[in-house]
């Protein structure tokens, strides 16, 4: 595109472009995928209101103060906090075109994001266990919806790293799967910011009530 | 055979679930039946599958999905308006200890059904179908930003109008209200499938139209053509723009509220019942996030087409541009500050209830700024009253009648005694028919031409806007009276015989309105047959003044062989004031996106997936769903999606509309 | 409209309009951030220092604010120069979004908890 938004040398208004380069492919795709993410920062506040509003209603079921492991929660974090600073080396190491290290680096993130998950689901196990699941009361649904969204959401992370791992072995360090390392990259550290939330208003907040 | 086995397959579908006892809807599944086998039969004899699935199903061009959504459209209108008809026959009849020939089981389906089919499946269609048309057209654009998602988002809006189908023929729909409130729509009084139908049917429907927002708004703001900054855009890029936005933004709302509800209803989680610290108030909140901003979604693109119109008929430029973009703008984000309109009566106390009356009278003032804008634009122009501007004129009539309603209703002590009272009901037919339908409707006559080289009768035409115009009166006016008289909606019998003939006239009026429709199908066939003589060849039929009018009618596949260069806001108009050439030369391949089968069959799986877990069948659910994610992954190893056009196909394309034009000229 | 001069760089692949690729110690100063806005809210909740659970609360939740915004710096690359702004433009639309939804629904909803509630409308009736 030699853009001729102004009239040629000639003076001769320019309505169209004689020579023209097509949009190189992906060429929205990084704002698509952000606008994308907004769209998805809305589910989570409306998880977070729904949490907001319903999080005070234990019916005479179990409180916040009587289900949350801190410490838990804190290894939890540092697992998510670990696995996007590993992504960051994964994605500075794809841009010095290294596919061996990209892909260490991208399998550890996956280890530290399945340890996220798992740690997760023993909470979860934990708390049904006591008695405190879903259905207990409108602040465990709200509680599990919210944190269990958005432990979806990261397993489904796991899933699209998995697959393009396999593409990166298979296709290399090309074009479009650079481009969806930073779609997957946007997403983790979208998610990772998610967490913020998650651990400041439903765990340290709710311990603290 | 253990008895659990056909549980273990159907789930809760049984033959009991099949609605024989109810005459009405067994003969419209005869004629749906024979309608649809005459087609199939039809569409099998001519050989047209391959056809219909190589170019239409399986297509990626923004062009031919535009066309698909607003067939959809126009399809689940007979269905929706099917069901009003209905509706007013009932309301009629059932007078002086008659119960009318509906029992109340049908009765609350069907006005379920015609609130979320003319919603969701009517006004979302049309309006996104236009969308998808006109505005890579009018930014210069060869396609979407996304063209497969593109064609994701359409079959997933269609597998959720086909499960609200399928509801009236298995099972039955909610009985609910079109937006579902709990308790009545929690498990607990509402225990069939009806709800569960209109969840899946949403949520099924609402993925694909929040990936059409995203596409759309990425499309305007990253394939504009050099030259058209933001304030060159035309207002319907502009108003579209806004809507996506709004799609966008209040769309995943929508998705959260209904699967908190579906937990509720499948897991047992309290989000919204009466026990267990749960608030069936929150949903009522919640939706209407997301349920306010559906109506601007609706009524922006509207303003958009009308804007177009109003400047091309009247041949001057739009009168305030700027101010039209600003309106459009402040009207987007104040779509998000009063949503608590829709509840004054639940009870929040003064100071809530003002600010949301506040701000809802706050929106008439951009709106209003925009009629006058269209005013001062008919000023002193040279006015050509063809069929979009008569429904153009019919919308500023009427939208203004229904803007001042209302305002009036925007006062929350008039709505305490408004409030779900037919007066509301007249209110926001008034906005809606008047705005988004007859929007719609100038949009559908401005650029059919554009899409398929041929105008619409005029006669035809003309019957359809009559009918249509004088039954919208007929048919919402004395709603206003019996809404004064304190008449609530969804009554199915009264007592009150002087409230009868108030609804006879509503009947009356939607016998005009269906004459209306019919003339509409009637001039899209009568248009079919005398294309010869209504067509046009120049590609810019009402001497327009956007870029879509540059291109032939219809447009090639490619839309511009090449990309046009914007100087002005009326970029058509302005090229050709400055003696524009059409270039004749010079042609190159162009750039385009492959068709693929994935959209349509991740679609189709997600629809079965819906299905399943309407009927609890979970080997089906999950079946479908694990099958959904393979393909979607599959097409992901697909890196080959585009192709070139050669560039002697585009030599031949337009040489074909040089001979063309050299003809008329 | 942009000219798309980065479709020429000479890299080989291309980046949408300018938008930023972290560096290694950008991304550590990042995550040494996060680190420890992280670890003290932890520490103020578990061990309670601050004198009263208010002032706890508050302080916890300014630390959250100015993670998600290290975040959005150092490791979703945020600046208002990527792709011409619009990324910022929505991530401050999508906040206005949030802001209004989150205070709105739990304004509105406590309005009508303390309405609404039997015990309370029976002590306002008396």
């Amino acid at each position: 595109m030699t853009v001729a938004v102004h009239p040629s040398q000639t003076g001769e208004p320019v309505f169209y472009l004689a020579d023209e380069h097509p949009h190189p492919e992906g060429w929205s795709t990084s704002l698509g995928f952000w606008i994308y993410l907004m769209s998805d920062c809305l589910i989570f506040a409306i998880l977070f209101a729904t949490y907001g509003v319903l999080g005070g209603n234990y019916a005479a079921g179990p409180a916040p103060k009587d289900l949350f492991d801190l410490n838990l929660v804190a290894v939890n974090t540092s697992m998510l906090l670990l696995s996007s600073i590993t992504y960051g080396f994964a994605m500075l190491t794809m841009q010095q075109n290294k596919v061996a290290q990209t892909q260490a680096w991208l399998a550890i993130t996956g280890l530290f994001g399945l340890a996220f998950i798992g740690i997760e689901l023993f909470e979860f196990a934990h708390m049904i266990h006591e008695g405190a699941t879903p259905q207990r009361s409108a602040f465990l649904s709200a509680f599990f919806t919210l944190v269990g969204t958005h432990g979806l959401h990261v397993s489904c992370g796991l899933i699209w790293l998995v697959t393009l791992m396999v593409q990166v072995r298979k296709f290399g360090l090309i074009e479009a799967n650079r481009r969806r390392l930073m779609c997957l990259s946007m997403f983790w550290h979208f998610l990772d910011v998610v967490w913020i939330g998650v651990f400041t208003f439903v765990y340290l907040l709710g311990v603290l009530r | 055979m253990s008895p659990d086995l056909p549980k273990l397959i159907f789930g809760r579908l049984t033959l009991e679930s099949l609605p024989l006892h109810e005459p009405i809807v067994v003969g419209t599944f005869v004629v749906v039946a024979l309608g649809g086998a005459a087609l199939l039969g039809g569409l099998t004899y001519f050989r047209l599958w391959g056809y219909l699935w190589r170019e239409w199903f399986t297509t990626v061009d923004h062009k031919r999905i535009g066309i698909m959504y607003m067939i959809l459209g126009i399809v689940m209108l007979l269905r929706g308006f099917a069901d009003a008809l209905m509706m007013r026959g009932q309301q009629m009849l059932a007078f002086g200890g008659s119960e009318g020939y509906l029992n109340a089981h049908h009765y609350d389906q069907i006005f379920t059904a015609h609130g979320v089919i003319m919603i969701f499946f009517v006004a979302m269609p049309l309006v996104t179908g236009l969308m998808n048309y006109v505005v890579p057209l009018q930014i210069g654009a060869r396609d979407v930003s996304f063209p497969f998602l593109n064609n994701f988002s359409f079959w997933m809006t269609v597998g959720g109008a086909v499960l609200v189908m399928a509801s009236l023929f298995i099972g039955e729909f909610a009985r609910t209200g079109w937006l579902a409130y709990p308790p009545l729509s929690n498990i607990g009084y509402s225990p069939d499938v009806g709800v569960d139908y209109y969840i899946w049917a949403l949520q099924i429907a609402g993925v694909g139209t929040t990936l059409s927002g995203i596409n759309l708004i990425c499309t305007i703001v990253k394939l504009r053509c050099p030259g058209m900054t933001m304030m060159k855009m035309p207002v319907f890029t502009w108003t579209s723009l806004c809507t996506n936005v709004l799609i966008v933004a209040s769309f995943p709302v929508l998705t959260v509220v209904l699967a908190l509800l579906s937990l509720d209803r499948y897991v047992g989680t309290n989000f919204f019942t009466n026990d267990f610290g749960g608030s069936p108030m929150m949903y009522v909140n919640l939706i209407w996030i997301w349920g306010h901003p559906e109506v601007y979604i609706l009524v922006l693109p509207a303003f958009g087409i009308f804007s177009e119109v109003t400047s091309t008929f009247s041949g001057k430029r739009l009168f305030g541009y700027t101010s039209m973009v600003y309106a459009t703008v402040v009207i987007t984000i104040l779509s998000y500050l009063v949503w608590l309109h829709h509840f004054f009566t639940m009870g929040s106390g003064a100071s809530v209830n003002s600010f949301f009356g506040i701000t809802t009278m706050i929106i008439s003032i951009p709106t209003g700024a925009k009629m006058f804008n269209w005013l001062f634009t008919m000023y002193r122009g040279r006015i050509r009253y063809e069929l979009p501007m008569m429904w153009t004129v019919a919308f500023m009539l009427t939208f203004v009648i229904g803007g001042m309603t209302g305002v009036l209703l925007a006062v929350p002590p008039a709505d305490f005694v408004l409030h779900n009272s037919l007066f509301l009901i007249a209110h926001f037919h008034n906005v809606i028919i008047g705005g988004v339908v007859f929007g719609a409707f100038a949009g559908i006559n401005y650029w059919f031409p554009k899409a398929f080289g041929f105008k619409l009768d005029p006669f035809w035409g003309k019957m359809s806007f009559w009918f249509w115009v004088t039954g919208f009166y007929l048919a919402f006016m004395p709603l206003y009276v019996l809404g004064l008289m304190g008449v609530t909606r969804r009554l199915r019998v009264f007592d009150d015989p002087s409230l009868q003939i108030w609804f006879v006239i509503a009947a009356v009026g939607a016998l005009f309105i269906f004459i209306g429709i019919l003339s509409m199908l009637m001039q899209f066939a009568v248009s079919l047959l005398r294309r010869e003589q209504l067509k046009d060849v120049t590609g810019d039929p009402w001497d327009g003044r956007t870029l879509e009018w540059a291109t032939s009618s219809p447009p090639p596949d490619y839309n511009f062989a090449f990309t046009p260069v914007v100087h002005d806001n009326d970029a058509w108009w302005d090229m050709k004031r400055r003696g524009y050439q059409r270039p004749l030369t010079g042609f190159k391949p162009i750039h385009m996106p492959s068709s693929t089968g994935t959209g349509i069959i991740i679609a189709g799986l997600a629809t079965a997936m819906g299905f399943a877990l309407v009927w609890y069948m979970w080997w089906l659910a999950a079946v479908s769903f694990i099958a959904m994610v393979a393909v979607g992954i599959g097409h992901t190893f697909n890196y080959h999606r585009d192709f070139d056009i050669p560039a002697e196909d585009v030599i031949r394309t337009e040489d074909a509309r040089t001979k063309l034009l050299a003809g008329v000229n | 409209m942009s000219t798309d001069t980065n479709a020429a760089h000479a890299h080989g692949h291309h980046h949408g309009d300018g938008h930023a690729h972290g560096t290694f110690s950008s991304y550590m100063l990042g995550f040494v951030l996060s680190v420890v806005l992280t670890a003290i809210p932890f520490w103020l909740v578990m061990s309670g220092t601050l004198p009263s659970k208010q002032i706890t609360a508050l302080v916890i939740m300014a630390f959250a604010i100015v993670q998600i915004v290290v975040h959005m710096i150092y490791f979703l690359h945020m600046n208002a120069a990527s792709e011409n702004g619009w990324t910022l433009m929505a991530l401050i639309f999508t906040i206005v979004m949030v802001v209004i939804a989150l205070s709105g629904s739990l304004w509105v909803m406590s309005h009508l908890n303390s309405n609404m509630m039997p015990m309370h409308q029976m002590s306002g009736m008396k």
